[in-house]
């Protein structure tokens, strides 16, 4: 497809700090080619603003190339916008029309607040994954690659699993506000493997835990979540978590039950 | 000592599995389960009405087999059964109540502050619906239950009464049953009551399956269907009675 230039109007939810109340603002994104990325689009926008004396957008972003998950702004409605599969960095501005009115707001939910504009505070992530998205058996160096047989349907499921980027669009999107897709990803990118086999069970059941201490959402199997993951992390992955937090309510015991024992 | 260790929930003592967030749709789930499986078998009971319309060609009393299979309910178990079952059902509801009243509350708890634009993709209008058709369906239980079981005066009309003895089983269940659905307005809320019940366990046939863990790809389409035709199965056959007795196909 050839470049294209394309005047756009933006409603961008605007807000100073954490406390300030927020709005909606327009701004008028004029010359954009449709080869820039939507980040970039952004860029332009507020050099533009700082060239008026006026405060430039904040939004998160880092790697600029889909891989790290620090974008993500709902765009039009959803999270990373228009295109499946694609971060918001990754989303070009072919994907809009001349004339076009795009509102861009933040991730919306308790726990991710808003620090400023269309930056929220995403570390309840982190805390999830520090309550027991981890083993804690000490590894070793690398060992030969067939030392430990896994099948190979194993290995690419928990590849699929671990793709999940931690980004937050599945909250961003879940009309709960639920965290299950993330969790479920971090759950199952261990749980499929024999190296997460020991903890498998406290695993689930401290990240849980921490989920509920955050105050997300409860799922309801809306499957939001996975139409705007930019990995495609699957359903799936929820029902396994679901399994394995099953059995741990049967098979759970609290620890330092027995000398030796789990 | 970092932020990070400051912050984490890590009293798992505290943690109660039932009552964590998971926990409550697990019992939603198990309980959703429940339902269905009785209001199944309450359907096929309910086929027996049918049934009159053979008794009649054959020269017998007609809704001989529906009051017979009634009867049998009532005395299961020297007449304790019923009440067993009664007393199994009111623990699902308020389980199943409690569990969905306090994950919703929480849910909207989790996002304060909406979207100005919000573009659903996959969400069904069954699983948007949920919480509408359940609010419809507990007042529906409460009406069904006043209606045929304690068979309020006030829910029908003198020339159609219905009757029943003091534990709350009625005496001839075949004429309440006819009597009920003479009432155009009866039957009306019936079916609408029916079409919130297809609605509620398309969705919930196929979550519980979820939440229960029972997805893969081998067999997630096939999960569909059958949501799919039990769902259409109990609530066409369900609805088909109040039409039957408004066109009458089934009398006494
Ligand atoms: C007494 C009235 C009822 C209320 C207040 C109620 C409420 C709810 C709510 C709020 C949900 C969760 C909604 C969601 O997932 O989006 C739910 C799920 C469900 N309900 Fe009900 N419901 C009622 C009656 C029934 C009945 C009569 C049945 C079955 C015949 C049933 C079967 C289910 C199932 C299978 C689920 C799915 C559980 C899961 O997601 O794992 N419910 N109910
Ligand atoms: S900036 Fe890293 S994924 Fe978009």
């Amino acid at each position: 497809m050839s470049e294209q230039i394309l005047n756009l109007t933006l409603q961008v939810w605007r807000q100073k700090d954490a406390q300030d109340k927020g709005r909606f603002e327009t701004y008028q994104a004029n010359n954009i080619s449709t080869e820039m990325s939507f980040l970039e689009m952004l860029d332009v926008v507020n050099e533009d603003l700082i060239h008026k004396g006026l405060e430039p957008i904040t939004m998160d972003h880092d790697c600029r190339e889909g891989i790290c998950g620090t974008c993500g702004m709902v765009i039009n409605g959803r999270p990373h916008g228009p295109r499946e599969r694609t971060t918001t960095c990754q989303l070009h501005m072919r994907s809009f029309k001349d004339g076009d009115t795009i509102t861009i707001e933040p991730f919306r939910a308790r726990a991710f607040p808003v620090i400023k504009d269309l930056m929220v505070d995403r570390s309840a992530f982190e805390r999830i994954i520090a309550a027991g998205g981890y083993i804690s058996a000490p590894t070793g160096s690398a060992q030969d690659a067939n030392a430990l047989p896994i099948p190979k349907t194993c290995a690419d499921l928990a590849m699929d699993a671990a793709a999940c980027i931690g980004c937050g669009a599945c909250v961003a999107a879940c009309p709960n506000a639920s965290a299950m897709l993330f969790l479920s990803a971090k759950v199952s990118q261990l749980g499929l493997l024999p190296q997460g086999q020991p903890e498998r069970l406290t695993r689930v059941r401290d990240m849980i835990a921490q989920l509920d201490a955050e105050h997300f959402g409860t799922c309801t199997n809306f499957a939001e979540c996975e139409a705007v993951c930019p990995k495609s992390v699957k359903l799936e992955h929820i029902a396994r978590m679901n399994r394995d937090f099953f059995k741990s309510g049967i098979l759970h015991r609290p620890p330092h039950t027995s000398a030796g024992g789990v | 000592m970092p932020v990070l260790d400051m912050t984490l929930a890590r009293d798992t003592k505290k943690f109660c599995f039932l009552t964590s967030s998971v926990g409550r749709k697990l019992i939603m789930a198990i309980t959703g389960f429940a339902f269905i499986g009785f209001i199944t078998g309450h359907m096929i009971g309910n086929l027996t009405a049918y049934l009159s319309i053979v008794e009649r060609a054959t020269g017998k009393i007609p809704g001989t087999a529906m009051n017979e299979y009634a009867h049998f309910l009532k005395d299961v178990g020297h007449g304790y059964g019923i009440w067993g079952v009664r007393a199994g059902l009111l623990g699902l509801v308020l389980l199943h109540g409690w569990a969905a009243l306090t994950t919703t509350l929480d849910s909207w708890a989790a996002r304060p502050k909406g979207y100005r634009k919000y573009d659903r993709k996959s969400a069904t209008w069954a699983s948007r619906l949920m919480r509408c058709t359940a609010i419809f369906l507990a007042l529906f239980v409460i009406y069904h239950l006043l209606h045929l079981t304690v068979g309020l005066p006030y829910l029908h009309c003198a020339e159609n009464p219905i009757v029943v003895d003091a534990t709350g089983g009625s005496v001839d269940v075949f004429r309440n049953f006819v009597n009920g659905f003479k009432d155009p307005l009866a039957s009306g809320i019936y079916i609408v009551a029916n079409l919130c019940l297809g609605l509620h366990i398309w969705h919930g046939i196929w979550s519980f399956s979820q939440t229960l863990g029972l997805s893969h790809p081998r067999y997630d389409k096939l999960r569909r269907y059958v949501a799919t035709l039990w769902a259409m199965a109990i609530v066409g056959v369900n609805i088909s009675f109040p039409i039957a007795v408004q066109l009458n196909i089934l009398w006494y």
